[in-house]
């Protein structure tokens, strides 16, 4: 369970939020500009609010009354970037086991995380071999072999086509299903999160103006597969 | 080549190279922090660091003299330890660190300038602190650019005169390097061919080292202008 009751100013940006995440996976959504991925960064520490309270499932990662501000190392939030950012100077493995050496209790999760997003054959690739929807995968890897208690996943599929977006969803609904682990998904696309989330909150110019069951707020088709 | 000219050749090896391996830590630090820090005195110190790179090397010599000499500040307390550095080989390596240390710091710097700030953030995400995500995410990126500093700062250190001659004098198999070796025989009345000799030694060092620095930091901007 995530709380979170912050103030973030940035020129004319402002985010003011409080509210309690419970759900095994919940979105955020609204357009380009409206917060999401600063709020992403706030909650894995890359920024620091202006005041307020993160609780990570009873630990307080960020409190600006108490002086508690946890670097990102000590947070165990994992973070899947809109970009993947794999490190260029290393191979697949090398960037699968960066989180993983510096993480007291994954490693017995290495083979599991190269099953279910079949890596096996990306191992000794280096990352700017990858196309880009291997490149996800790779990246989506590494945030798990970090063992984190919380996973963030900034627009994991918009760098990526429409038919490699419905190849690598199926991945991200096993990684929800495998391995039990409390995300946070953000998008602009109603689409994926109707196969992925369980709690939607719909985030406009910083504030929640709204929230519900994903089928609920964006009734219709979906283009991707729900296999969850 | 004649036994002088070998140990000459030797000695400049050894105090480019002890010159660049002290120099490189320092170098390293200073490079990305001038790049990366947030200070606003960065300015300042970049332009002091700079200050080598146009001082007469005489007057950088006779600087140090006065600062490494046995009867000054730091010359003395080293002394009482006992480590000479002026008229000694190890006053040559230092002039050539302080010459060179400009070079070094400025390649590094733009080495570092050009890495991607977010790669750090992730090593962050994952685990790393800030010391280990500089160590294992920051400077690999960088170390090209280091690489192409430590050769410039080798060959600039290799070549150094005008510092050496001040601080280390011209003492022929103790601190007589290359460059004072080749004054020395052009000074003298028939020294011609050893004088050549040693300048195609000096010219072959710069050419190797100025190309191997260039592929080593050499982005491939034509092709970008292209695309």
């Amino acid at each position: 369970m995530l709380e979170l009751k912050l103030r973030f100013r940035r020129g004319p940006f402002n985010l003011e939020l409080d509210t309690t995440l419970d759900q095994r996976v919940t979105a955020f959504f609204g357009p380009s500009g409206c917060g999401k991925t600063t709020l992403l960064n706030l909650i894995a520490g890359l920024a620091r609010p202006e005041s307020g309270r993160i609780l990570l499932a009873g630990e307080t990662l960020f409190d600006s009354e108490a002086g508690i501000d946890l670097p990102p190392e000590r947070r165990r939030v994992g973070y899947l970037f809109q970009e993947g950012r794999l490190f260029p100077h290393l191979n697949v493995s090398g960037n699968l086991r960066y989180g993983l050496r510096r993480s007291k209790d994954g490693g017995a999760l290495f083979e599991e995380v190269v099953e279910v997003l079949e890596l096996h054959n990306l191992l000794h690739r280096q990352a700017q071999q990858l196309s880009g929807g291997e490149k996800q995968r790779a990246a989506l890897g590494r945030a798990l072999l970090r063992a984190p208690c919380l996973l963030l996943l900034d627009e994991p599929l918009a760098s990526l086509d429409e038919d490699l977006k419905g190849r690598i969803l199926p991945f991200l609904a096993r990684t929800v299903g495998h391995f039990d682990l409390p995300m946070i998904y953000v998008s602009h696309s109603s689409a994926e999160l109707r196969s992925l989330a369980d709690h939607v909150k719909l985030l406009e110019n910083g504030k929640i103006a709204g929230e519900g069951d994903p089928e609920v707020l964006f009734p219709g088709s979906t283009p991707f597969p729900k296999n969850s | 080549m004649s036994a002088a000219e070998w140990q000459a050749l030797a000695l400049s090896l050894k105090v480019s190279m002890s010159a660049t391996l002290f120099s490189l830590p320092f170098g390293i630090l200073l490079a990305a922090w001038l790049a990366l820090g947030k200070s606003r005195l960065r300015w300042l110190v970049d332009a002091l660091v700079q200050v080598p790179l146009v001082l007469p090397p005489l007057v950088t010599g006779y600087l140090l003299l006065m600062l490494f000499g046995r009867r000054g500040p730091l010359g003395g307390m080293l002394s009482a330890l006992g480590i000479e550095i002026a008229f000694d080989w190890k006053g040559a390596a230092l002039a050539a660190a302080i010459v060179s240390f400009p070079l070094l710091v400025r390649a590094a710097r733009a080495g570092f300038e050009a890495t991607d700030p977010r790669l750090a953030e992730a090593a962050r995400t994952l685990g790393a602190g800030p010391r280990d995500a500089f160590f294992t995410v920051t400077f690999p990126q960088a170390r090209r650019s280091v690489l192409a500093g430590v050769l410039l700062a080798f060959t600039r250190g290799f070549g150094e005169f005008g510092a050496t001659i001040v601080l280390a004098s011209n003492i022929p198999g103790k601190t007589q390097t290359v460059p004072l070796a080749i004054f020395n025989q052009i000074q003298g009345a028939d020294g011609e061919d050893a004088a050549l000799r040693l300048v195609i030694i000096c010219v072959l060092v710069s050419f190797v080292a100025m190309i191997a620095a260039r592929l080593l930091d050499g982005r491939p901007a034509r092709k970008d202008a292209d695309a």
